[in-house]
């Protein structure tokens, strides 16, 4: 068993916000009560969470672990030791390996090698089409079987309206979240960042801020045509979080997540860095505005990191030349501190339910601090500070364009299953 | 006066009196090309690498030519002899070239910042003879001075920019030039190659955005033809004719600009698509002379960086001209 005693416990589930003490009996939480006054039998491990915030376990519901097929950017054995270093107990990989999680034994193997070598909990995401290539559908029942909890095309959206029509159809009937990467391909052609003044100065191809938004209104048209649970991934752009608020309003099942570095950066910190290049690219001034105050109104479900490694190998090269994506695991909490706490734009307890019954609802699953809940907990600092230096993560690549930040707040311990799997 | 840069990647960062000043030292270089014997030995055993990953022509010839007459020996790397077909990184080929000891690496390439990410990994000069749709330093310095040398001044003209600016080089690095003395700006072309973030693309510089060519015309000291990339009327797929009708720089045309305006062409030009054969070779049009001046703003550029780099020492022509300049490798 393990005491985790003194910290401050917040749970958004039940909104509380307390000194309580947490015992954990190996997968579930066996009791909260009162600081010491939760007894514990001899020989119970004791985590002394002083001066730090008790919280759920961290989801990420957006995630790249490169295996199989890409195990030189990274494995779900260093992916999930950085997730567990950033305060995250259980991360949603994408699909887009090679071979693409379009079946049933790709499930399997990658549950597999996380039940080996996996720190935290992996809970994949199936293709909604056959290679992602959206022609067929995927056999996403059987997917479902296995483990999938969301379907997603990610790295492009559901190709067609009449297919992506379909998957949401078939998708209400198997209660699983479609989860779409909004992009209109003809309009992001050969872009390689955000069209804008900032694109126009350097003379580098742009996409427009539409490129995501007409395609979340497609989307959301479909939601409420078939009744599915559409979740827009990585969103980007005001007009996309306004199509959102439009169907939320409209009681759609539509729910949207946004990454730190969109909340945290913009085009113009774009200067032919390739650490700055990530698919939706960095947008522009006022659309972070524009998620900011999603952030703070409920309007966004969920952070998640789009946690996108890739070798220096690869992405050392020209900036045209680089894939997209950057690492996130290690900075999101702090980033959501520092950017969204630390300034006063939203609670500490808003940002928690950011990262873990926000997207636990998107998933159609609970998630709080209570007896016979799963025990994973993330236990965090708002004070302690250091600087991110990424030569020193657990992860195989080293793109982060936050090397070397100095931050306030760290997770301090990552518990899953009644483990300490991260302990700073 | 002197250069207090390592490299020259872009015009946009320098400032009026160091764009001045590569400008005024231009000015010996000019005259050596007026002399019968052209050869200097300025920088004789010093060594220039030409390395051009997108094809060129005019450029890499005059960066050549440059070199030569400054007493430089060049080593040349062309795209289609290089290595990056066979899968070596930019970097590894910029590297191995660098392990053959130039003094001075001169690159062109297709990427926008591509010669800015070279240069960060390496420790000699790096001159941009073009990047992408990002600038092409050299072009905007020669378009300079042959402006200077027709009209005795760069302050404060009316500058009307013609064709697809969306992705020309020579462009940006014009407005970052000219911008920086006052100059105001009309760009002028069709809505896709012209979009109306250009006119934020240099803060404190008068830029806009117009549709009709009369009326970017329309008072104009110095018009700057850019070439159609008949590459480019594939996307967005425009009509050749519309541009003729709507763009072509024409003799009628011509008439609403200023009476002793000017027109330049970074070249090469389609005749008879953006400027008629009448203008090109009418009395108003610089063309010739901007090819001339490019060799001696390369001499400038190659001279300064690479004794700047190295060693002090002026060259005599340089002392000939202006006090000032002798202090260039300070």
């Amino acid at each position: 068993m393990l005491l985790i005693k003194n910290g401050r416990v917040m749970d958004p589930a039940s909104k509380t916000d307390a000194a309580l003490d947490v015992l954990l009996d190996g997968e579930k939480i066996k009791e909260v009560g009162p600081a010491g006054k939760v007894l514990a039998p001899q020989g119970t491990e004791v985590f002394d969470a002083s001066g730090l915030i008790v919280a759920p376990g961290f989801i990420d519901l957006h995630v790249h672990l490169r295996e199989p097929g890409q195990e030189s950017s990274e494995t779900i054995e260093t992916g999930t030791r950085a997730a567990a270093r950033g305060g995250f107990t259980a991360v949603c990989c994408m699909p887009n390996t090679k071979p693409v999680n379009d079946n049933a034994s790709v499930t399997r193997f990658i549950l597999d090698r996380a039940k080996v070598g996996g720190s935290v909990r992996v809970w994949p995401i199936g293709a909604a089409s056959v290679g992602s290539k959206g022609e067929a559908i995927a056999e996403i029942a059987a997917m479902k079987e296995a483990g999938i909890v969301a379907v997603s095309d990610d790295g492009k959206p559901i190709a067609t309206a009449r297919l992506a029509r379909q998957v949401m159809d078939y998708c209400r009937s198997l209660e699983l979240p479609v989860i779409e990467h909004s992009e209109d391909a003809s309009l992001a052609a050969g872009a390689v960042m955000r069209e804008g003044v900032t694109s126009t100065r350097l003379g580098l191809r742009g996409m427009p801020g539409a490129a995501e938004s007409v395609c979340v209104a497609r989307d959301v048209q479909l939601a409420e045509l078939t009744g599915a649970r559409l979740h827009v991934a990585h969103l980007s752009a005001k007009a996309s979080l306004e199509q959102v608020r439009w169907a939320k309003s409209r009681g759609l099942r539509v729910s949207c997540e946004v990454t730190p570095h969109h909340f945290t950066l913009i085009d113009e910190d774009v200067q032919y860095d390739s650490k700055f290049k990530m698919n939706p690219p960095l947008a522009a001034r006022e659309d972070r505005e524009a998620l900011l105050a999603g952030l703070a109104d409920g309007t966004v479900d969920a952070i998640a990191t789009d946690h996108a490694p890739h070798e220096p190998a690869l992405k050392d090269v020209e900036f045209d030349r680089a894939p997209f994506g950057i690492l996130g695991f290690e900075t999101a909490l702090v980033l959501a501190l520092e950017q969204l706490v630390q300034s006063g734009r939203i609670s500490l307890m808003r940002m928690v339910e950011l990262f873990t019954t926000g997207p636990a609802r998107v998933l159609g699953i609970e998630r709080k601090v209570a007896a016979g809940q799963p025990a994973d907990l993330t236990v965090f600092s708002t004070e302690h500070v250091w600087t991110y230096n990424v030569k020193e993560s657990p992860s195989k690549s080293r793109n982060s364009p936050f090397d070397g930040r100095a931050f306030k707040g760290a997770a301090v311990a990552t518990i899953v299953g009644g483990r300490i799997v991260y302990k700073q | 006066m002197s250069i207090n840069f390592r490299d020259l990647l872009a015009l946009e960062p320098l400032t009026a009196d160091e764009l001045g000043f590569l400008l005024d030292q231009s000015k010996p270089f000019q005259e050596i090309q007026k002399h019968p014997l052209k050869k200097l030995a300025t920088l004789r055993g010093k060594t220039v690498a030409l390395a051009f990953f997108e094809t060129s022509t005019r450029t890499r010839i005059s960066f050549g030519t440059a070199a030569s007459r400054l007493g430089a020996d060049s080593m040349n790397l062309q795209a289609e002899a290089s290595s990056l077909k066979k899968g070596e990184t930019l970097l590894d080929t910029v590297f191995n070239l660098n392990a053959m000891k130039p003094d001075c690496l001169v690159m062109r390439h297709a990427a926008s910042g591509a010669t800015d990410y070279v240069a960060r990994h390496l420790d000699i000069p790096v001159v941009n003879a073009g990047d992408g749709t990002h600038e092409h330093p050299s072009q905007g310095l020669l378009d300079a001075l042959t402006i200077r040398d027709r009209l005795g001044t760069i302050k404060n003209l009316n500058v009307t920019i013609l064709g697809d600016i969306l992705h020309s080089r020579v462009a940006r690095s014009n407005i970052h030039l000219l911008g920086k003395f006052g100059c105001k700006f009309a760009l002028c072309g069709p809505a896709m190659w012209v979009p109306r973030e250009l006119e934020k693309i240099a803060p404190g510089t008068p830029i806009r955005c117009v549709y009709r060519i009369e009326e970017a015309l329309e008072g104009a000291d110095v018009i700057i033809m850019l070439r159609v990339q008949t590459e480019r009327l594939d996307d967005p797929p425009l009509s050749a004719n519309d541009y003729v009708l709507l763009y072509q720089l024409n003799a009628e045309r011509l008439r609403r600009a200023s009476s002793n305006a000017i027109v330049l062409h970074p070249g090469p030009m389609n005749r008879g698509i953006e400027i008629t054969p009448e203008v090109a070779d009418g009395p108003q049009s610089c063309v010739l002379e901007q090819v001339t001046n490019g060799v001696a703003v390369r001499m400038a550029i190659l001279y300064l960086l690479i004794s700047g780099a190295t060693e002090s020492g002026t060259h005599p022509a340089l002392e000939v001209k202006s006090k000032e300049s002798a202090n260039a490798s300070d």
